[in-house]
């Protein structure tokens, strides 16, 4: 459990293996893990039935879209607002395994279903979104209880100021990560960045995911009201997705970077070894 | 602690599996009847859950300066019967709305007798499954006041629409349940932002239930039935997009 030393028991140093991830961070990581994968590929197959997004409470063909993927000219292309790039063979515009040509926005490496199929897609998505909202609940409750969301992933007053935070992004530049003890804790970025998919990206995907649904927004109007109508929760909708695909693929490269077999091990096992210091 | 370890490692592992094997369904050989079981969970959920939490709840209704300025067509933008086609041409004058099945007093009503009943005015946001919302003003009788004089037997569970239209022969319906049939929002429709409803968005009546999704909203209703069950209708599983696409019946997200 990160920043859980205790007082009793000798600091550990660099070399120890140390107890580091709790049983329900563990489970809820792996099982979020996996439900994320579902949700961001099906998810992609419900864009592809209509690939544009609007802002405001009405948004259709005939009206302007500030997000699109589509095919022109047989070329297809990522256009924003009013900038387009040519995507051809991934978006927009690409060849089956079959060889067929199709102008679909995201291809079916990215997709459940391969093929086109909203129905399915939404069975998917619709399902698995149940698993994702029940599971950030729990854990954001149990760790409220248990005290890891407050003491290890809520920042410190002292790490906001902009010198502790300007020091944690030169550490990071320089690729500079925390050995023995002072692993034991989160760093700033870190905290950020889990606090930030925890408590702000997750809840935006699921109430925005709410607010697309006719029957929630009558049972919930005020939903409609924070994010400015429908069609503007769909656009965030596909935003957080973004960016949680951003963290996804940072994420990654920090267990890379760090350890992947150790960081892998931590969130299976729940040990760490702690990296050693070096001097 | 070794035990331990081995009952923590089988949890993990487990919990790892589960979404890999849900994805594997796509290409394994997975039993669909259990693919389909866990798939179906969703729309369970989501039904019963949207039912506790407001069953008798409005969709919000929108001023004027909201609506979209052109409300696209989807579907069948013109049903190819003879019998529709000859309503049409006539106007709809001699069309008429036939109520059947587990009713106590089943009768008829033509468009006039429709239109002079009391009406509901509401715009309304219509969303399309596949994503896209349209703002729009309807104008129809409450399916409620019309329920009311035709009596349902005590076991009707689900009012079913069918239409004029249909997909390669296959006539297009949807049901509800009588939540949705009894709602003062839904409302057959027979004008649509101030004018009669366009064939396009199905006249002479298109039904409205504000709470789900578009393709509930079943265009060019020709006859309502109530039923204890939609075994025995289509393939049975309550709608024409149910049937043919697999598409979830309980529409509400």
């Amino acid at each position: 459990m990160a920043g859980n030393s205790k007082t009793d028991t000798p600091m550990p140093k660099g070399g120890d293996l140390v107890k580091y991830h709790r049983l329900s961070t563990r489970l809820w990581h792996w099982i979020n893990a996996g439900t994320l994968v579902v949700l961001l590929m099906s998810g992609l197959m419900i864009f592809n039935a209509h690939p544009r997004l609007y802002w405001g409470e009405y948004g259709a063909n005939p009206d302007y879209a500030w997000f699109q993927i589509g095919a022109r000219n047989n070329q297809g292309y990522v256009r924003v607002g009013s900038a387009s790039v040519q995507t051809t063979g991934f978006l927009g515009r690409w060849e089956e395994s079959s060889g067929r040509i199709r102008n679909r926005a995201f291809p079916p490496l990215v997709t459940i279903p391969k093929s086109y199929n909203l129905a399915e897609a939404r069975r998917w998505h619709l399902t698995f979104a149940w698993v994702f909202a029940v599971g950030i609940t729990f854990y954001t409750l149990w760790s409220l209880l248990n005290g890891h969301l407050l003491r290890d992933l809520l920042p410190k007053m002292r790490e906001l100021r902009p010198k502790h935070i300007w020091t944690d992004i030169k550490h990071h530049a320089m690729l500079k990560f925390p050995k023995g003890a002072a692993a034991l804790n989160y760093n700033i970025l870190q905290k950020a960045s889990y606090v930030g998919v925890i408590l702000v990206l997750i809840p935006l995907m699921i109430l925005t995911g709410l607010t697309m649904s006719p029957a929630m927004d009558a049972a919930w109007p005020w939903l409609l009201d924070i994010f400015g109508g429908r069609q503007s929760a769909r656009s965030i909708h596909f935003i957080c997705a973004v960016l949680l695909v951003a963290f996804f693929i940072v994420h990654m490269l920090m267990v890379l970077l760090v350890g992947p077999i150790n960081s892998v091990r931590a969130m299976i096992t729940g040990y760490l070894r702690l990296p050693k210091e070096r001097n | 602690m070794s035990k331990l370890i081995t009952r923590r490692r089988m949890l993990t592992t487990s919990v790892l599996a589960a979404p890999a094997v849900l994805i594997g369904c796509d290409r394994l050989a997975v039993s669909p009847s259990f693919k389909n079981m866990v798939l179906s969970s969703g729309e369970w959920l989501s039904y019963r859950a949207q039912r506790l939490l407001g069953a008798n709840a409005l969709a919000r209704e929108y001023d004027p300066s909201d609506m979209s300025p052109e409300f696209r067509t989807n579907g069948n933008t013109q049903p190819r019967s003879d019998s529709y086609r000859r309503h049409q041409n006539e106007g709809f004058v001699n069309w008429q709305l036939t109520f059947g099945g587990m009713f106590e007093n089943p009768r008829n009503y033509s468009l006039a007798q429709l239109k002079a009943k009391p009406s509901r005015t509401q715009i309304t946001r219509h969303d399309c499954v596949e994503g896209w919302t349209a703002i729009g003003k309807w104008k129809g009788t409450p399916l409620k006041a019309l329920l009311d004089e035709v009596r349902l037997q005590p076991e009707a569970k689900f009012i079913v629409f069918r239409c004029a239209d249909d997909f390669s022969g296959r006539v297009y319906y949807e049901s509800i349940d009588l939540v949705d049939a009894f709602h003062p929002q839904t409302i057959l429709a027979y004008e649509m932002n101030d004018g009669d409803l366009s064939v396009a968005h199905g006249a002479p009546i298109r039904l409205r239930v504000e709470r789900q999704l578009g393709y509930k909203h079943a265009k060019y209703v020709m006859a309502i039935t109530a039923v204890a069950s939609m075994d025995r209708i289509g393939r049975g599983q309550g709608g024409y997009w149910e049937d043919a696409g697999n598409y979830d019946w309980y529409a509400g997200i």
